[in-house]
């Protein structure tokens, strides 16, 4: 048994917000553990509702170096935004 | 009414506030980050309950002491708190074990003082419950996982488990203050907790894979104020300074 316990990332539905974000990690010995400990560690002023867990190493990241061809292409297209519509007033906060 | 009520709101709030105290002490010497921040808001839940419940002893005492005044100006022999919980932090074993001795005692009681007689003490119990309940999860799972662990966490929670009991007893002595607020519905019933309290421990102990002790010894006297050498080492260091420089503020 490795002495060092695995890296969790840990997301929390904050009380008015819609998806749970990723606020930081810590260390458990297992996913039951984890949740107790991002209560203890990030849920200590009000922060949350929902807290979600999971290891660290389950989590594929896309590669930095690959920046250019991934996201540099949206840089140009403008039209995918939805700026070109009148929203009615009433509609409020979309 | 009103004495006993003070006395018992005293034996509440001295219980938190030692076992507050107590556990404040490991604030940056845990084995780990995360267990250091879990202890500190166990410790932080303690304190913000012993202000209400030392605020409801000075309220019905009526004499203008605060809640700060009955923590910081009383000396050892007018502290009201179970032996149990003045008890020293040893180890990790030691304080987990007085954790979860003290947890479900506190768990039961409280839910008892939910249907209290008097609004102020079935609200403060109320309020309190909800932070106990996360404290006795915490404590009872960390009780399983070092109990069936490995054989070095087993033997140090047995051993923990055998140091502490003598000391288990005095929860459940009942005396005069007890009987008359059983009597007006303002405390538990008579009785009404230890049941609880070994039902939830055998099956605890069971799982955790650790032996009830067979010690029948019970060390007494925290509820009348008579204590161990331990609590008065916990208030030189807790009252120090409102003693030293009387009135300071932060």
């Amino acid at each position: 048994m490795s002495k060092e316990w695995p890296l969790w990332e840990v997301f929390i539905r904050g009380q008015h917000g819609l998806s749970h974000r990723h606020v930081g990690s810590l260390h458990a010995p297992d996913a039951a553990m984890a949740v107790h400990h991002a209560r203890d560690v990030y849920t200590r002023r009000n922060e949350g509702v929902s807290i979600w867990v999971v290891e660290a190493k389950h989590i594929t990241a896309s590669a930095p170096g690959e920046k250019g061809p991934l996201f540099e292409p949206s840089n140009s297209k403008v039209y995918r935004h939805p700026t070109f519509y009148d929203i009615p007033e009433e509609v409020g906060h979309m | 009414m009103s004495d006993a009520l003070f006395e018992y709101a005293l034996r509440m709030g001295d219980n938190c506030l030692i076992l507050g105290h107590r556990v404040s002490e490991w604030c940056g010497h845990s084995p780990a980050l995360e267990e250091d921040i879990a202890l500190a808001n166990t410790a932080l839940d303690l304190i913000g309950q012993t202000q209400l419940w030392l605020g409801l002893a000075g309220e019905i005492e009526g004499k203008g002491r605060s809640a700060d005044d009955l923590a910081f100006l009383r000396d050892a022999r007018a502290f009201r708190n179970l032996l149990l919980v003045e008890r020293p932090n040893v180890d990790f074993a030691h304080t987990l074990v007085r954790e979860v001795l003290f947890d479900v005692w506190h768990f039961h009681t409280l839910g008892a003082l939910k249907g209290s007689s008097d609004a102020r003490v079935s609200a403060i119990a109320e309020k309190a419950l909800k932070e106990v309940s996360y404290h006795l999860q915490r404590s009872a799972d960390l009780t399983i996982r070092l109990g069936d662990g490995t054989q070095e966490s087993h033997d140090k929670m047995q051993a923990a488990l055998n140091a502490l009991w003598p000391y288990v007893g005095e929860m459940f002595l009942q005396d005069e203050v007890d009987a008359e607020l059983a009597d007006s519905g303002v405390g538990p019933a008579l009785g009404v907790v230890k049941p609880l309290w070994d039902g939830d421990m055998r099956r605890l102990l069971d799982q955790a894979t650790l032996k009830w002790p067979d010690i029948a010894h019970v060390q007494k006297g925290g509820k009348a104020g008579v204590h161990t050498e331990a609590l008065g080492f916990v208030l030189a260091d807790m009252q120090f300074l409102q003693r030293a420089y009387p009135g300071a503020k932060w």
